[in-house]
């Protein structure tokens, strides 16, 4: 019975991700908290209505925004275990879109930090050294940037470009994005005052994604070394 | 008949009700006169649907007032849909969400400690609903946001007064409801309960130091602190204990939950202070709800200084954050 209902999931993710519309579906899933915020924000200012964004529309915006930065990454990282257990090869083709999208999410929400908290929208606003001193001395924005840097080198080479120039060093460089997401976990883990359950749940799904990693690891380990025995 | 006569002390509610929630609460009553219906539609829709039940205060106008022109109010949805109360969790939507589990009637306050008049004691034993005043405070959370809020309630030293402290009393000590059947942040919030808090007979005795029951012309929303909760305007919020169960007049500096649980982070004093920043965060500016900025610079014992900086005389306020 197990088999039988095995075999079903399989066929239908088979089909899901070979659709012909996966990949632009995907990309539209993505999009969609970022056009949310969008229209919230056009009503906020745009629109003058002060509840689009919530009471508090800064920590909307930063928390929505870290948060789709964060889940895409995860996802990301699970698309190699996913397509690996259920054998949906596809599934490869979203893998570079999703990491991407992750960095998008990353990119606005460090921008608004900038902007909103740091008053970098202008040059005459922005206390560059003031500003220094904040990532500095916040752990929490350090290795909330360190994250967006590591994140930043692996969309700047994640061009077919680049991975043929890198060759073997490509897959070994782009192994960082396990260090990017354990660092935005604790970024988002260090802004938590007592309540540590929200990226408790991140840090489940990067342990059990490592864990599925070792797993494959050590298995083909030992199906190279029984290839070699019986040889 | 019972004529009441305005005189010039009370405040017309239409000075500090904003137009819109003026709006809400005659949507809502148009909701009652439909029917029971329209009450549970309005409840569901939480915010000001919810507030326009609580029963209206009366309250004297006082010259405790911030300048509308740099402060405005903020509206009563912000003030009653975005809390820190983590005994009904730790989202700043959970309070308005959950509180309505609250029973905040019948209620009784155990004063006890260094006190002449021990027991326990109902709110109206305790704060005389025929002298309340109503204050315009700013509001600044340790968590860098802030609001103004038209609290309702008399000082704290009135109350005080009523329970008569004795001479070697140099502390009071506020403990916070705990009632896990109504309370379902208990289980999550990652602090100690019961919540404490307190402050030294000075600070307790200070005429800005206030006893809250209501807010914006109306009894205090669960959410808030029903029945009854302290306002301390020059510290961070979390001085201000909500929902108070216990008051204990001590000689020794009471053990309050975020000074104990992180005490590098968190002290006993708590002042509003530009200089001395948050372990993680600088407290230079602040953002005023519902504003996208941090554009704001905080200001030292959140502008109430000339009335409190006596206080603090001498002391190092890096050293006693």
């Amino acid at each position: 019975m197990w088999q039988t209902a095995w075999r079903r999931l399989t066929t239908v993710l088979g089909a899901v991700v070979n659709w012909r519309f996966f990949k632009p579906a995907v990309f539209l899933a993505c999009a969609i908290p970022l056009l949310t915020l969008a229209y919230g924000f056009w009503r906020y200012l745009g629109a003058g209505d002060e509840t689009a964004l919530g009471v508090d529309p800064n920590k909307t915006l930063m928390h929505e925004t870290g948060e789709a930065a964060l889940a895409i990454l995860l996802l990301t990282l699970s698309v190699t275990p996913v397509r690996r257990i259920f054998k949906v090869n596809k599934l490869h083709n979203i893998r570079r879109m999703l990491g991407l999208w992750s960095f998008a999410y990353a990119l606005v929400h460090l921008s608004m930090y900038l902007v909103f908290d740091q008053l970098c929208y202008s040059l005459a606003t922005c206390d560059f050294a003031a500003t220094w001193q904040d990532i500095l001395k916040r752990r929490f924005i350090f290795v909330g940037q360190f994250a967006f840097l590591t994140l930043l080198v692996l969309a700047l080479t994640s061009t077919t470009g680049w991975m043929r120039r890198l060759k073997k060093n490509w897959v070994r460089l782009h192994r960082l994005v396990y260090v990017a997401a354990a660092a935005g976990i604790v970024h988002f883990l260090w802004i938590q005052k007592s309540d540590f359950s929200e990226p408790a749940k991140w840090a489940i799904w990067l342990a059990v994604l490592l864990g599925v990693r070792v797993y494959f690891a050590l298995a083909g380990r030992r199906r190279t070394a029984r290839v070699a025995v019986t040889s | 008949m019972l004529i009441k006569i305005k005189t010039s002390a009370d405040i017309p509610s239409s000075e500090i009700t904003p137009e819109h929630v003026y709006r809400n609460r005659r949507e809502f009553m148009r909701d009652v006169a439909v029917g029971t219906a329209g009450v549970v539609a309005g409840t569901l829709a939480g915010g000001a649907g919810v507030s326009a039940a609580q029963a209206k205060l009366a309250a004297r106008k006082t010259n405790f007032t911030v300048d509308p022109a740099t402060d405005p109010l903020n509206t009563f949805e912000q003030i009653t849909s975005y809390n820190n109360y983590y005994e009904f969790g730790t989202d700043k939507g959970d309070p308005a969400r959950y509180a309505g589990r609250l029973t905040p009637k019948p209620w009784t306050v155990k004063v006890d400690g260094l006190v002449d008049k021990p027991g326990d004691y109902g709110v109206e034993a305790l704060v005389d609903f025929n002298q309340l005043e109503e204050r315009v405070y700013r509001h600044r959370c340790v968590e860098r946001w802030s609001m103004v809020i038209p609290w309702i309630g008399v000082p704290l030293s009135a109350v005080l007064s009523k329970v008569q402290p004795q001479a070697r009393a140099q502390f009071v000590e506020f403990t916070t409801l705990v009632r896990p059947s109504e309370m379902p942040g208990l289980a999550t919030g990652g602090l100690e309960w019961p919540y404490v808090e307190g402050l030294r007979m000075d600070e307790a005795m200070h005429p800005l130091t206030l006893m809250v029951v209501g807010l914006y012309g109306q009894v205090l929303p669960n959410q808030n602190g029903a029945p009854l909760r302290i306002h301390v305007p020059w510290k961070y919020g979390f001085k201000s204990g909500k929902s108070i169960v216990r008051i204990r007049l001590t000689d020794r500096m009471p053990r309050t939950t975020w000074a104990a649980q992180t005490p590098h982070e968190y002290g006993f004093y708590a002042n509003v202070n530009p200089t001395v920043d948050h372990p993680r965060w600088s407290q230079a500016r602040e953002k005023r709800i519902p504003g996208l900025f941090f554009n704001r610079p905080t200001l030292m014992f959140n502008g109430y200084g000339d009335q409190v900086a006596s206080l603090y005389a001498g002391m190092d306020l890096r050293k006693f954050y």
